[in-house]
């Protein structure tokens, strides 16, 4: 079972820091499951409870959001907040009967590229251990759903830069 | 002071009016239906107190109501003083008990707050609180004096009461203190049983602003005291019990001594010496001693504090 | 303002049963200003109860919405197309709303997600504390405007008890918080306010008829009724 398991991820990321941090991941060539799908947001504060459950009701295994690093928000407390708001999804869910641990709040800075493979490595190990979401709907994506949660407030999907883009970003600078 | 002056002619309030140094001591009735638990503390009591308070569901747990267990106590030969709480009865229940106290010849009451619920066996019960101390000893007083009901109505016969209530001069607000138990006077207490002293300075100098009011003039004021069983005991009361003032050089004191038998002596010991220096306080009538479940040590505490034999009023 | 907290959800599902179609009512009124039952948190409850429908395997459909005021006839309008579409209507509105709905709309079957608790007010953000029980007899004018019957521990109306000390309350809350004691904080106020005799004048026992002693209340402004 383990072995054919391949959960579905959603990442919550933050402009400033995880976003770009990921970005820099792809630029290191740094290796990390694909299971994860992200949503671009631009701060973690943004995140509402209602986001966190919306994307475990369409059948995500886990989700998480990944914020900057504590006490170096580019909104100043967004990604506290954010702790707080996971922490509190980690009790409805415990009140459920469901592991909080399909929930989970990482802090990395914009130039921490290894760190966002880590995170993205240890949450999927994470929850391939824990099993599939007992929340299972045919032919909804929670990918799509956690979207629509979030309405306005995601930023549009786009490609993680190239490798090259960054470092042209980089020189630019 | 003929009879007929007397506002309740009880044992207690005759003592008092004598001027002689008046004993309390202090019976908690049993958590069942054992009548037997009051005779035998009762027995214990009998010739070294002029009265015997009996606790109301004291600490907010349930024991054999104060009324019956004030019965018995007065049944075997020592006088009660009934408590009664706010906490657990209306003004309906409060006037019914007491007339049903009446009749049962009981004549001493104390009128209290008591503990929060929270402090007990039941802490989901609905608090009552309908009036508070203040309140109720008017109430009583009404009864008493205008054979008056608190809604007015009058009745043909009054209650003989002897209205005491509690005051504890280690509490905060400490500035307010005194000036409250004037307040406690004017609603129409005739006696007050203070919180256990530990700390005698303070209560020296709460007693010298009662003092500057005259208040010690117009009610008798009984000094607290408990002895202490053991140095746990002193630890607990310093920690937990609300309002008490437990000195640390009265810890280290009995702590001194091996734990048993000789913290026991040491506690007896203590408590005489503090009987004694209390009544040379000016204005102290009496002492309350609350020696709780361990009534057995208050014989021997009185007599060694030289309160022996107890007074014979007519 | 009155506030609210949410039921455990094991005592939500009680409630419903077996139900096949759920309303989740919030309330945008005071509940929602205590971030308990307002429409956010209705959509998180809906949210919970379908995965957990889901995780159990049973076919139910939860849906959310909320009333500006539940506790007004005319807001009520507004939602009716969807209580009367669900078999059992979970309200998140305070005890009045909740009853409302449940009048309104009876017999439909009306059950409340939260526990009505107090008349407080947010002490700082997302913290209440209780100021009132609407007694109907208020004394506060003597009291230097603290409620003596809601905020002491034992309502006394004539001073501190002897458990007062250092300012604190005899009784620790139920989260074993320290509450302040009322009359400590009275007599600060009325030193403040140079009325420190009211300290001592004797109050005597409330009329409790004015409070829910003397049954349901009842207020009428007959200059105020429709002619
Ligand atoms: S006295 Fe009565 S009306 Fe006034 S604040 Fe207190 S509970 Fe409310
Ligand atoms: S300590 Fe203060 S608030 Fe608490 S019951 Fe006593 S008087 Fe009331």
């Amino acid at each position: 079972m383990e072995g054919t398991f391949e959960p579905e991820i959603i990442v919550f990321a933050c402009h400033y820091c995880a976003y770009a941090a990921a970005d820099l991941a792809g630029s290191m060539r740094l290796q990390y499951p694909s299971n994860i799908r992200m949503i671009k947001l631009p701060c973690t504060g943004k995140l509402e409870v209602i986001h966190l459950l919306r994307a475990i009701e369409a059948g995500a295994d886990g989700v998480y959001a990944a914020g900057c690093l504590e006490g170096e928000c580019h909104y100043l407390k967004g990604n506290l907040w954010a702790r707080k708001r996971v922490n509190h999804v980690k009790d409805l869910l415990a009140e459920m009967g469901i592991e909080p641990e399909r929930v989970e709040m990482y802090n990395m800075s914009s130039a921490e590229g290894a760190k966002f493979a880590a995170a993205a490595t240890e949450f999927t190990q994470r929850i391939k251990e824990l099993g599939p979401n007992p929340v299972k709907r045919e032919g909804v994506s929670p990918h799509a759903a956690a979207r629509e949660a979030l309405g306005g407030v995601a930023m549009p999907d786009e490609p993680l830069a190239s490798a090259a883009a960054i470092v042209e970003e980089g020189h630019a600078e | 002071m003929t009879a007929t002056e007397y506002k309740a002619g009880s044992n207690l309030e005759k003592v008092l009016a004598s001027g002689a140094f008046a004993v309390t001591g202090e019976c908690g009735p049993p958590k069942s239906a054992d009548g037997s638990v009051i005779e035998a503390k009762a027995k214990l009591l009998k010739g070294y107190v002029d009265a015997v308070n009996i606790t109301d569901n004291q600490t907010a747990v349930v024991r054999v109501c104060s009324m019956a267990s004030g019965y018995v106590a007065q049944q075997n030969g020592v006088e009660a003083i009934m408590q009664m709480t706010c906490r657990d009865r209306n003004r309906l229940a409060m006037q019914a008990d007491i007339l049903g106290a009446s009749t049962l010849g009981i004549k001493n009451i104390l009128c209290l707050t008591g503990d929060h619920m929270s402090f007990g066996n039941h802490p989901q019960a609905k608090g009552v609180h309908d009036l508070d101390a203040i309140n109720l000893i008017k109430m009583y007083k009404d009864m008493r004096d205008e054979k008056k009901f608190q809604c007015g109505d009058e009745m043909t016969v009054a209650p003989e009461l002897y209205i005491g209530c509690a005051e504890n001069p280690f509490a905060d607000p400490f500035e307010l203190r005194a000036l409250r138990l004037r307040k406690k006077i004017e609603a129409g207490a005739d006696f007050i049983q203070t919180q256990c002293i530990f700390n005698i300075p303070k209560f020296k100098q709460w007693m010298q602003e009662v003092r500057a009011l005259g208040l010690h003039k117009e009610v008798k004021i009984l000094a607290g005291i408990t002895p202490i069983k053991g140095a746990g005991m002193a630890n607990y009361m310093k920690k937990f019990v609300p309002g008490m003032d437990v000195p640390q050089e009265i810890i280290d004191r009995i702590s001194g001594q091996e734990k048993g038998a000789p913290q026991q002596a040491e506690g007896k010991k203590l408590a005489v010496e503090m009987i004694k220096e209390l009544a040379e306080v000016e204005g102290v009538a009496g002492v309350h001693i609350m020696a709780v479940e361990w009534e057995v040590a208050v014989p021997e505490i009185v007599e060694a504090a030289g309160l022996l034999p107890r007074p014979a009023v007519a | 303002m009155i506030t609210a907290e949410r039921k455990p959800l094991d005592e939500i599902l009680e409630l419903v049963g077996d139900k096949k179609k759920i309303l989740v009512a919030g309330c945008d009124t005071c509940v929602a200003i205590c971030l308990t039952g307002g429409e956010k948190e209705a959509e998180i409850l809906a949210s919970e109860l379908r995965i957990l429908a889901e995780k159990d395997g049973r076919a139910v459909e939860v849906e959310h919405t909320a009333a500006i005021r539940q506790c007004e006839w005319e807001y009520l309008d507004m939602i009716a197309d969807k209580v009367a579409a669900a078999d059992v209507v979970l309200s998140m509105a305070c005890g009045i709303g909740i009853q409302s709905l449940a009048e309104k709309f009876a017999p439909k079957l009306v059950m409340p997600a939260v526990n009505t608790n107090m008349l407080g007010m947010p002490q700082e953000h997302a913290v209440w504390l209780e100021r009132c029980v609407a007694c109907g007899e208020c004394r506060i004018g003597l009291t230097g405007g603290i409620c003596p019957v809601v905020r002491c521990s034992k309502s006394l109306m004539n001073g501190p008890c002897g458990g007062s000390h250092d300012g604190l309350c005899e009784v620790t809350g139920p989260e074993k918080e320290e509450i302040e004691c009322a009359w400590a904080l009275i007599w600060e106020r009325l030193k403040a306010q140079g009325r420190e005799e009211l300290m001592f004048t004797d109050r005597p026992p409330k009329d409790w008829s004015k409070s829910s002693s003397g049954g349901p209340r009842k207020m009428v402004r007959e200059e105020a009724k429709p002619v």
